[in-house]
């Protein structure tokens, strides 16, 4: 039996990752407290907006440091979009904000050019291919295990995360001839830069597995 | 430019049956909208696009129930239109599991109301639906609203680009000319616009058959939302899907 905690902090359409888990039989839950944050199992942290506005919603309900201290205990913690930008150290959007600092690196605004200098449409909205990135040749190992190179899944964001340390990325994605983070890894914290609950049968891999992980 | 297109299943809804009319005008009932967009979902469409077409007349949006099913199965994309007045509205609508909302006949009493969504939701989530039908005594065309039967007097370009200005993140462009005839799109107006704005727009109206999406996406549509196609079974999502990529239409597999 799995169960998932979800944070809720006002920001986001819980419902549909809500929906996900349950469709693999998983328990949800909901935190809006820290002790809820702090008793909790396998923690998401979804999101949709302002990075400015996602951190102070945590800021506010005093989730902090409670999602700090639970990823620091190594519980299963996945970030999905602002929830995965969130998990970096700063952001740039509006000005300069910090993050949770889980996975070094930082959230800088997508180009509105391409490599060709061409105007592109930021945010980008729509599926896009996840391709491994560095010298791995599939994602196994983790969170993206049922996933083959080259299927696609559903991005929504005008901003891209930057990991500092190589090993940290998981997987990229091609976004007007550049390479853009799709999504990082540090230990038991991942971040999807895509909406696994909205992107079918490739994001329900990505959901199954985290309903997995979070059985231990 | 998108180098995909998006192909949507667009579904008409009234009194929570699935209907289909033409020219927005005179629906049949064909059944059970969760149903068929299930079906959609699992034959590989991109997006689901439901429209409470009597909304916008009685003030009111009908599709908490549909849309909550919807959730439990179908894991894509959901915008939601008809009948969305007010931020309050939006708000529901995204809590019961809808990602954009298409907002017409509100939008064009209230251009602010694009830009307040806009400002409270993302861009991303606010989708400008336009009824575009052509001007018989000029060039052009006029947007209409609540469902095709009332004209705005305004020109579909020239709103499409204010709207952009004020917060749109997408544009729904209806041909009510063409829509539900199945006798092809107005690449004219599909063209006119999407060359004119540098958001998405979903052309929708008038497709039947591949050649037809294959024609908006060489026009500058960046998404096709069918109907009639898919719901009286002349097409499935895989084979229109398999025929566009023959027709050098790139689309997700």
């Amino acid at each position: 039996m799995s169960e998932v905690t979800i944070i809720d902090y006002g920001l986001s359409n819980l419902l549909s990752v809500q929906r996900a888990f349950e469709h693999f039989g998983a328990t949800v839950k909901f935190a809006k407290t820290p002790e809820e944050v702090r008793s909790a199992r396998a923690l998401v942290l979804p999101g949709v907006g302002a990075f400015r506005d996602g951190m102070e919603g945590l800021q506010k309900l005093g989730l902090i440091e409670p999602i700090r201290e639970r990823a620091g205990a190594g519980v299963p913690l996945l970030g999905i979009c602002l929830g995965m930008q969130m998990l970096f150290e700063e952001s740039e959007e509006f000005g300069h904000w910090e993050g949770l600092g889980l996975i070094p690196g930082r959230v800088v605004k997508i180009p509105d050019h391409d490599t060709e200098s061409n105007p592109q449409r930021v945010p980008q909205v729509g599926w896009n291919a996840l391709l491994p990135a560095g010298t791995e040749s599939d994602f196994d190992g983790s969170l993206l295990e049922g996933v083959r190179p080259g299927e696609e899944v559903y991005f929504v964001h005008s901003y891209e995360a930057k990991p500092t340390h190589k090993e940290d990325l998981l997987a990229q994605t091609i976004y007007g001839g550049r390479r853009i983070c799709a999504a990082a890894r540090r230990g038991n914290v991942t971040g999807c830069q895509f909406h696994p609950e909205k992107s079918g049968r490739v994001g329900l891999c990505v959901i199954r597995e985290f309903a997995r992980a979070a059985e231990l | 430019m998108a180098d995909k297109i998006r192909l949507i299943a667009r579904l008409e809804v009234k009194n929570d049956y699935l209907v289909k009319g033409i020219q927005l005008e005179g629906l049949r009932k064909l059944g059970d909208p969760h149903d068929f967009a299930k079906e959609y979902y699992e034959d590989g469409i991109d997006e689901i696009l439901y429209l409470d077409i009597v909304a916008s007349l009685y003030n009111r949006n009908n599709l908490s129930y549909i849309l909550r099913r919807t959730t439990e199965d179908v894991f894509i994309p959901i915008t939601v239109g008809g009948g969305l007045r007010t931020l309050e509205d939006v708000q529901k609508a995204l809590g019961q599991g809808a990602d954009k909302v298409a907002i017409n006949t509100a939008a064009i009493k209230d251009p602010q109301l694009i830009t307040r969504v806009a400002q409270a939701y993302g861009s991303q989530c606010m989708v400008l639906s336009i009824q575009a039908k052509r001007r018989r005594d000029a060039a052009g065309w006029e947007a209409y609203y609540d469902n095709g039967r009332e004209h705005s007097g305004l020109d579909v370009v020239e709103w499409a680009k204010r709207g952009v200005k004020l917060g749109a993140g997408e544009i729904l462009l209806t041909s009510v000319d063409r829509e539900g005839l199945g006798r092809g799109m107005d690449e004219e107006l599909i063209e006119a616009v999407a060359s004119e704005v540098p958001v998405p727009v979903i052309a929708t109206g008038g497709a039947g058959g591949v050649d037809d999406i294959a024609a908006a996406a060489k026009k500058g549509a960046s998404a096709v939302a069918v109907s009639s196609l898919l719901h009286y079974h002349r097409a499935t999502v895989a084979g229109l899907k398999e025929e566009l990529v023959k027709r050098g239409v790139k689309v997700r597999r």
